[in-house]
């Protein structure tokens, strides 16, 4: 079966830079694989050229997603066929209310499956119910988006976001970075609770101990710009423990 | 790796803010109009029109008078080609509205009910708008005004001004000219010569207007200005929510829109006045456009009266407009809500005047600037605090969001204290729409278009709040359509 992601001999650059340089990875559905690096590496780069970010330019490769090349796409057709990033950094928007923006993305997403949009109190029982599934503060709903939200509640923001996005490709991009112990465990189990044989995960990130909450099918490291080392959970764990230090032995 | 920071550049910006003007259209009518030019004659030639009382020319004339010693302000940040006010013709009016004195809502002339249609403003007293009362002025002249009877029942009097200076002479000359005097300013005392049509209010003591106000302004017909005034009375202890919303054809001159509004509102009134300007802006390149020089005060004479202005200006090639508030009663207080949009070469000069007389007096400013494209934004704006005025408060917050590399916001307060027991607040901000709040929104789902009209209604939110029901969706829709991009 065609995995549902496949990145082939990918070269991107940018501002001129390359950062990626012929990376190479697969992911079937239904499964969640790690991508493990150190600072540097091209982590970020790859989780926003999955998701088409402007700025990010493949000069070589092809990205594709469910068979179908999505090298071309704009960013929202790509969100449209499924793709969710779940950003480091998340934005904040002013102004705009965090149930408004998320009932705007998901009435386009319906429109583009050919799908009735939901009305605002359709829309406010789904997030409810999705709210209390991730054991989350109700009042974050009402907020504007992630505007004075504290680091962790950015996190979690995107992962109530995706739970009410329902996304086929979850990139989880450094999601474990800024977050206590407590909210970590919240987060993994939020994602762990949608994972399915319909659904796969990239979770992208430079330590282990997300790893220990959500367990991947595979890890895959990546320095300079290329995946060297790809394993199984135990390979987190080595890393762990040795640091990424010098690559194996790759062909030059 | 840190995430990349990068504003948008000028192509994709052109692309967003590329506005399509959707009023632009003509209608095609018969019009009765006065020779361009300016003279003693011509005053004394709309007067006449008007069927106007002695002391009304006179008036007239005063200013007019005064005028001519005038210089045109050039204080303001907006740069223009001269006007030539002999260019401009000073009355021009549908044929079939003028000839039979007024019209019953019935006898409208069709092509100006389509008109009005056209423009999402049924003149009929059901249907969408039905807790809305319009009056319709169209070029120099009101062609009708909906829900007068029904408003008569609780006293309350809804009129175009032409009707008013005959059928309510007294309460006219009681107010005319008391909070913009016809020495006012250039502008107001062009208006005060030449004005030839508005809005009328009265509301008398203890009444609650049931339903808001409103007038439309049209401008259809070419080389002419418009010079309306509006005169809104709030009695004691009485309440009034009054909107008005303007477009006009889309030309490639520009037409001189030069208004004046009074409100006065005596002890324990409170008057709302909202205002969705959506003239037209001029084409990509800055040719066309409206002028939109325009005199706007509110008296709170009475103790504990209360005025609030909120304005959203989406439209205009250039906008010069100072909504204020006189606080003479003790305990009154004056509000300004602002959301000014300039796109392509649209130039906009707006704020407020706060002039705190009387004891405890408070007012609020919030002003919300967005340029784009080479749009360029002035936030102006005094606050003056008289030694009579003990424990005024001011709180100012002033914000600007700039889109694109091109365009530019300003912010110029002044203040002026002459109590020591002052308390004031000033707040200001610049903000850019950045790439990363584009590409967040487009990341789930959203147009780019669509993304950057959420990310300006955010920024103007506190404002829009501030709208009646009604118009707030309408005022939200038209940040969105002034940014809509050409999709493709």
């Amino acid at each position: 079966m065609t995995p549902l992601l496949q990145i082939s001999g990918l070269h991107v650059e940018v501002e001129g830079r390359e950062i990626l340089r012929g990376l190479d990875l697969e992911i079937p559905l239904g499964e969640t694989h790690a991508v493990m690096g150190p600072n540097g590496s091209g982590k970020s780069t790859l989780a926003h050229v999955i998701a088409g970010r402007e700025g990010y330019e493949i000069t070589r490769g092809v990205i594709r997603y469910g068979g179908e090349d999505v090298s071309e796409l704009e960013p929202e057709e790509r969100a449209r066929k499924g793709v969710f990033l779940a950003f480091q950094y998340p934005v904040e928007i002013p102004g705009v209310n965090n149930t408004y923006f998320l009932k705007a993305a998901v009435n386009e997403i319906r429109k583009h499956r050919s799908q009735p949009e939901l009305d605002a109190v359709d829309f406010l029982s789904l997030m409810r119910d999705r709210v209390k599934l991730l054991d989350f503060d109700e009042d974050l709903i009402k907020r504007p988006v992630n505007e004075g939200f504290s680091g962790g509640e950015k996190k979690r923001n995107e992962i109530l976001q995706m739970t009410v996005l329902e996304p086929t490709l979850a990139v989880l991009d450094e999601t474990d970075s800024g977050l206590d112990i407590d909210a970590l465990r919240i987060v993994a189990e939020g994602v762990n609770r949608m994972r399915s044989p319909e659904r796969s995960f990239l979770v992208i990130t430079h330590y282990q101990r997300l790893l220990n909450h959500i367990v991947p099918d595979r890890v895959h490291v990546l320095q300079d710009g290329r995946i060297v080392e790809s394993g199984g959970g135990d390979l987190a764990l080595r890393l762990e423990a040795e640091g990424y230090g010098k690559p194996a032995a790759v062909p030059a | 790796m840190p995430e990349q920071q990068r504003t948008l550049g000028a192509a994709e910006v052109e692309r967003l803010v590329e506005r399509e003007y959707a009023y632009g259209f003509v209608t095609d009518i018969e019009t009765e109009r006065v020779p361009p030019g300016l003279s003693e004659d011509v005053i004394r030639l709309i007067s006449e029109k008007k069927e106007e009382p002695q002391w009304l020319l006179d008036w007239r004339l005063r200013a007019y008078e005064i005028w001519q010693g005038m210089t045109e302000p050039n204080w303001a940040k907006v740069s223009y080609p001269r006007i030539d006010y002999d260019e401009i013709s000073y009355y021009a009016a549908p044929k079939s509205a003028v000839a039979d004195g007024p019209k019953s809502l019935d006898d409208i002339d069709p092509e100006l009910r389509r008109t009005y249609e056209k423009l999402g403003i049924p003149l009929v007293e059901q249907q969408r708008l039905a807790g809305v009362a319009v009056d319709a002025v169209f070029d120099s002249v009101s062609v009708a005004t909906t829900f007068k009877e029904k408003l008569a029942e609780l006293g309350v009097i809804f009129c175009s001004f032409s009707e008013a200076v005959k059928e309510h002479p007294d309460l006219v000359r009681k107010y005319l000219g008391t909070v913009v005097p016809h020495t006012d300013n250039f502008f107001a005392s062009l208006n005060s010569a030449v004005f030839s049509d508005g809005s009328f209010v009265y509301v008398p003591k203890g009444v609650r207007c049931p339903m808001e106000l409103s007038t439309y302004f049209r401008i259809n017909a070419s080389e002419t200005g418009q010079f309306e005034r509006t005169l809104i009375i709030a009695e004691e202890g009485s309440y009034v929510s009054y909107l008005e919303g303007c477009t006009a054809p889309m030309r490639d001159e520009n037409q001189l829109h030069a208004a004046v509004v009074e409100l006065v509102a005596l002890e324990d009134a409170r008057i709302k006045y909202s205002t969705v300007q959506n003239w037209y802006p001029g084409d990509k390149n800055g040719v066309g456009g409206i002028y939109n020089f325009v005199t706007k005060r509110g008296k709170c004479a009475g103790a504990r009266s209360h005025i609030s202005w909120t304005q959203v200006e989406t439209g205009s090639a250039i906008t010069w407009k100072y909504p204020s508030c006189i606080l003479l009663g003790d305990d009154s207080i004056g509000e300004f809500y602002s959301v000014a949009l300039t796109a392509n070469r649209q130039q906009a000069d707006t704020g407020t005047k706060m002039i705190h007389i009387g004891k405890n007096t408070k007012s609020t400013i919030i002003s919300k600037g967005i340029s784009a494209g080479y749009g360029q934004n002035t936030y102006r704006g005094q606050v003056k605090v008289l030694p009579g005025a003990w424990n005024a408060r001011n709180f100012s917050q002033c914000d600007s969001l700039l889109i694109g590399p091109d365009s530019g916001a300003h912010t110029v307060p002044y203040i002026d204290v002459a109590n020591p027991d002052a308390q004031l607040e000033h707040e200001a901000s610049t903000s850019r729409i950045g790439e990363d709040q584009l590409f967040y929104c487009r990341q789930r789902g959203i147009d780019p278009e669509e993304a950057v009209s959420l990310i300006v209604n955010g920024f103007a939110r506190d404002v829009l709040s501030e709208l009646p029901m009604e118009f707030a969706v309408e005022a939200q829709k038209l940040l969105g359509v002034s940014l809509e991009g050409a999709v493709g």
